[in-house]
């Protein structure tokens, strides 16, 4: 019986005690264990089971159940979300040319360079081929101009995965979307640069870059104007419709924020593209839905309450929703999972916190565009916003909640009022509070 | 689908999918034969170890109590097979330490019929009666808990029990040993359901069965009009409940034939329910009247590395070597590595040794091929991404994202506390649908263990 207390694999403290997390791996897959492991313990039992069934020792592991696992890993999601980015990025570019595409290219492949870095130095978890980098250099790029300097680019890619991801320590760990705080630092840095945006569909993008885009590194490009003019553009036909309505005071119509395809508006990646490519990744749950809906939902419903307010100051809902970044950021950057809520309630909480930001950002500050900062608050806000909504345990919510369309009654109606009230426990059972 | 029953109000939330891989489904049950020698470990069920009430040397017949004990909450065990005891002392265990067991040599030739029974018509006996003949029987729970099954029926005096639930969800993957006790012993199954409902004074009970076994209803629902029409006159039902892991844990069942959420840390006492497994029920069904003991049970031995899976009539304390000897996964060749799991994929217990007996609590027995593993030993592990996958499948309605990382900073009071680490019954649902294949239930165990030595 000795041994029976010395020898207990079920709650041997295995993996609890272990800080980092890679090592999981390492002693939850292997214990190899065969009858000689027991027999050095306890020679009485050696000769005994020799005695009885010979000596053969099969290897057998031990492992902690479960034993099966869903085929769902970290790669097959973030592969999956870098395919639904596929066509997004193709429409881009068919929309800009090869400066967009350059662009792309050059933003990913910046992000994957730094995480190589970092991996590779061992100060990050994750590994390069789990595809995260792809993403965030990705999204990246689709958030920046077309026409966004290359090494501008490159800057921004590098300070995403250094500042944004491997500062925390790498996948899962960090606090701030990637992306955003690339772009929020080169927002701050070159502040024309990135206000610069050029008309799509120009004739022989695929042919010309735009000028902007091969700036000498640590250089600043000249004004696009020039350009534009020499193509017989109006300069202002560069500007984002956001610009256009907080500067100018003009709506775009419909069919140019959802395709641009009529006229030269420069609109980034198409909204609705976009919103098909999420409902993909949303259907196969590699993205909850919950929170793109609680964003535009909260984004629409705040909109609409000041245009109805006042339809002359502020523009209607639908222009709200489809210019600017906010279906991208909905969809894409809301929906990170290291930097937004693990329960369902404060998923909502969450996503209604980045709507009304961004709609109160975009009518109230100097900016036209407000969605990267109110995601960004939002992420700081996340653990707190976990921390309140955390989920109700079974059985520890109102009792009386006893579904009407149960197969069965609770009580069978042939107990009497008495007795049934006899077996039903009358306490209301609420969450605990925790103890001081 | 899984809409479908959510609006319908049938199923409790959450939970997970697990593919069914029931490959014996449609076998019927066989008898192994009897091994050469046996281990009975004292203790295989919750509560006190029983005493061995045999000696070293002494001649026992199948079906003869071996051991006993006067407390309450434990049972007696019967010997599987006449012959001379050989050994009492330390044998290997399931859980891994060796246990006190008793070894018994099977007499060469013997008729190894069960002999010691005492047949008696229980058709007019009390409650009380039928209790004390379950005690004898040293039936436990064949789900897989092994708790006392005279324990369980017996009721408090200030509660009342209206209700039986059979639980006939068998809910793990590749476990069809409930399927197949249900289509090929529907009898003895209502003549133990009888027997319950009487020991606990319930006037329903409700044979829940998930819903991926139509036969086993259709099967079930021709023998209770077959016993209404050879006139039983309690009133049995039989429910096809949806087909989700973990439909088989009692409170999930519960929720999906009434709607009600037990209370937390409450019994299903508190709401005039008692839920019994049904592979119990029909082993009670057959033993009872024959007043024979607890000697052998259905044990579904599948999993990738068996040549001849089946379901298997098994008779208690054969060595698991034999029994995997015959179902065609010989154990002998040394070089392939594998794994043995006594029980389910999900909650099931891996095992370090192929001397282990079956043991009244063991439904199956698992054996995966070093091949069959290697998807998961190759999968890289990651930090946490809070994806939420496991806060959607917790059927206990838990945070283990949350409750994965307090562990890893071992802020297990502060999981205990506001976390309700206490309420996870461990179904491994987080682990089976973590991407980043941390093994959160581990945690939970470690730390569930620490929180309990740090009570006591």
């Amino acid at each position: 019986m000795k041994i029976g207390k010395a020898f207990h694999p079920q709650i041997s403290p295995i993996c609890a005690d272990e800080k980092e997390p890679r090592a999981h791996a390492m002693t939850s897959v292997s214990l190899v264990c065969d009858l000689s492991w027991f027999n050095l313990r306890n020679l009485r039992n050696l000769r005994i089971d020799s005695r009885f069934y010979g000596m053969s020792a099969p290897l057998i592991e031990i492992r902690s159940a479960p034993h099966v696992q869903s085929a769902k890993t970290v790669e097959t999601i973030m592969r999956n979300v870098v395919y639904s980015l596929l066509p997004i990025c193709t429409f881009y570019v068919f929309q800009y040319g090869i400066s967009a595409l350059l662009s792309i290219a050059v933003v990913t492949g910046a992000c994957l360079l730094t995480e190589r870095f970092f991996v590779g130095t061992g100060t990050q978890a994750g590994r390069l081929s789990d595809y995260s980098a792809v993403i965030t250099g990705i999204l990246l790029a689709l958030t920046l101009p077309p026409g966004f300097p290359l090494w501008m680019g490159a800057v921004a890619g590098m300070v995403a995965i250094a500042l944004g991801k491997a500062l925390f320590g790498g996948i899962g760990f960090n606090v701030f979307n990637p992306a955003l705080v690339g772009r929020a630092f080169v927002q701050a840095a070159f502040p024309t640069a990135i206000a610069t945006y050029t008309p799509s569909f120009l004739p022989g993008r695929f042919t010309e870059f735009i000028p902007s885009t091969l700036a000498w590194p640590l250089m600043i490009p000249d004004s696009a104007a020039a350009w534009l003019k020499a193509k017989n553009l109006d300069a202002l036909a560069g500007a984002t419709p956001l610009a256009k309505w907080k500067f100018d005071g003009v709506l775009a119509n419909a069919d140019e924020l959802l395709t641009s395809l009529s006229g030269h508006m420069a609109v980034g990646p198409s909204p609705l593209l976009i919103l098909l490519c999420g409902a993909y990744l949303a259907s196969r749950r590699f993205m909850d839905w919950r929170i793109p809906l609680a964003v535009l939902g909260s984004a629409a419903l705040t909109a609409w309450l000041l245009f109805a307010f006042d339809p002359a100051r502020y523009p209607n809902p639908f222009f709200m929703l489809f210019s600017g970044g906010l279906i991208l950021g909905a969809v894409y950057m809301a929906t990170d999972m290291a930097t937004s809520p693990v329960t369902p309630k404060g998923m909502w909480v969450y996503g209604a916190l980045i709507g009304l930001l961004t709609v109160v950002i975009r009518y109230y500050s100097g900016l036209p565009e407000g969605v990267m900062y109110a995601i960004l608050i939002a992420n700081a806000a996340s653990p707190l916003i976990e921390k309140i909504t955390q989920p109700v345990p079974f059985g520890r919510g109102v009792l009386d909640r006893v579904k009407k369309r149960a197969t069965y009654p609770l009580n069978p109606g042939y107990i009497s009022r008495e007795e049934a009230s006899a077996v039903t426990p009358k306490k209301r059972f609420l969450p605990n509070k925790p103890k001081k | 689908m899984k809409l479908v029953s959510y609006f319908r109000g049938e199923a409790f939330q959450r939970g997970v999918h697990p593919p069914g891989c029931k490959l014996t489904a449609e076998r019927k049950i066989r008898r192994l034969p009897f091994p050469d020698r046996v281990t009975v470990p004292l203790s295989q069920h919750i509560g006190k170890v029983p005493r061995a009430i045999v000696r070293v040397g002494q001649e026992v017949v199948r079906g003869q109590p071996i051991a006993k004990s006067d407390e309450w909450l434990s049972v007696p065990h019967h010997a599987p097979l006449s012959g001379v005891v050989e050994f009492i002392g330390l044998r290997p265990g399931m859980r891994g330490p060796w246990v006190e067991s008793i070894v018994i040599r099977a007499h060469r030739g013997a008729t190894q019929e069960d002999l010691w029974g005492r047949p008696r018509d229980l058709s007019q006996a009390s409650g009380q009666d039928i209790l004390q003949a379950i005690w004898d029987s040293g039936m436990v729970g064949l789900g897989g808990a092994a708790f006392p099954t005279h324990a369980k029926l017996s009721v408090p005096k200030q509660a009342k029990v209206h209700t039986l639930v059979v639980n006939g969800c068998e809910c793990e993957p590749y476990l069809t040993c409930d399927h197949r006790v249900m289509i090929e012993q529907s009898a003895d199954l209502i003549a133990g359901i009888r027997y319950a409902m009487r020991a606990t004074g319930a006037v329903r009970a409700i044979i829940g069965v998930e819903d991926n076994k139509p036969d086993a209803v259709q099967v079930l629902r021709q023998a209770i009009a077959d016993a209404a029409a050879a006139g039983v006159t309690e009133e049995i039902h039989v429910e096809a409940v949806p087909t989700k892991y973990p439909q088989g844990a009692e409170k999930m069942l519960i929720t999906a034939l009434f709607g009600a959420e037990m209370p937390a840390g409450g019994l299903p006492i508190a709401l005039g329910m008692v839920v019994s497994n049904v592979g119990t029920l029909a082993a009670l069904g057959k033993l009872l009247p024959l007043g024979q003991g607890l000697t052998e049970r259905v044990v579904t031995v599948t999993g990738p590395g068996v040549a001849r899976p089946g379901d298997y009539r098994v008779i208690l304390g054969t060595p698991l070597k034999f029994v995997l000897d015959y179902a065609g996964a010989p154990a002998v060749d040394a070089m392939d590595a594998r794994q043995v799991i006594l029980g389910g994929p999900m909650m099931g217990q891996a095992i370090g040794s192929l001397d282990v007996p079956i043991t009244k609590g063991v439904s199956g027995v698992l054996v995966f091929r070093r091949e069959d593993m290697q998807s998961r030993e190759s999968r890289q592990t990651y930090p946490c991404i809070k994806c939420g996958e496991c806060v959607e499948s917790c059927p206990m309605g838990l945070n283990p994202s949350t409750l994965g990382m307090l562990a890893a900073k071992r802020e297990y009071d502060l999981m205990g506390e506001q976390y309700y680490l206490g309420d996870c019954f461990e179904c491994g649902c987080c682990t089976y649908v973590c991407p980043s294949n941390i093994p959160l239930v581990q945690q939970f165990r470690v730390a569930k263990q620490i929180l309990r030595e740090k009570a006591a």
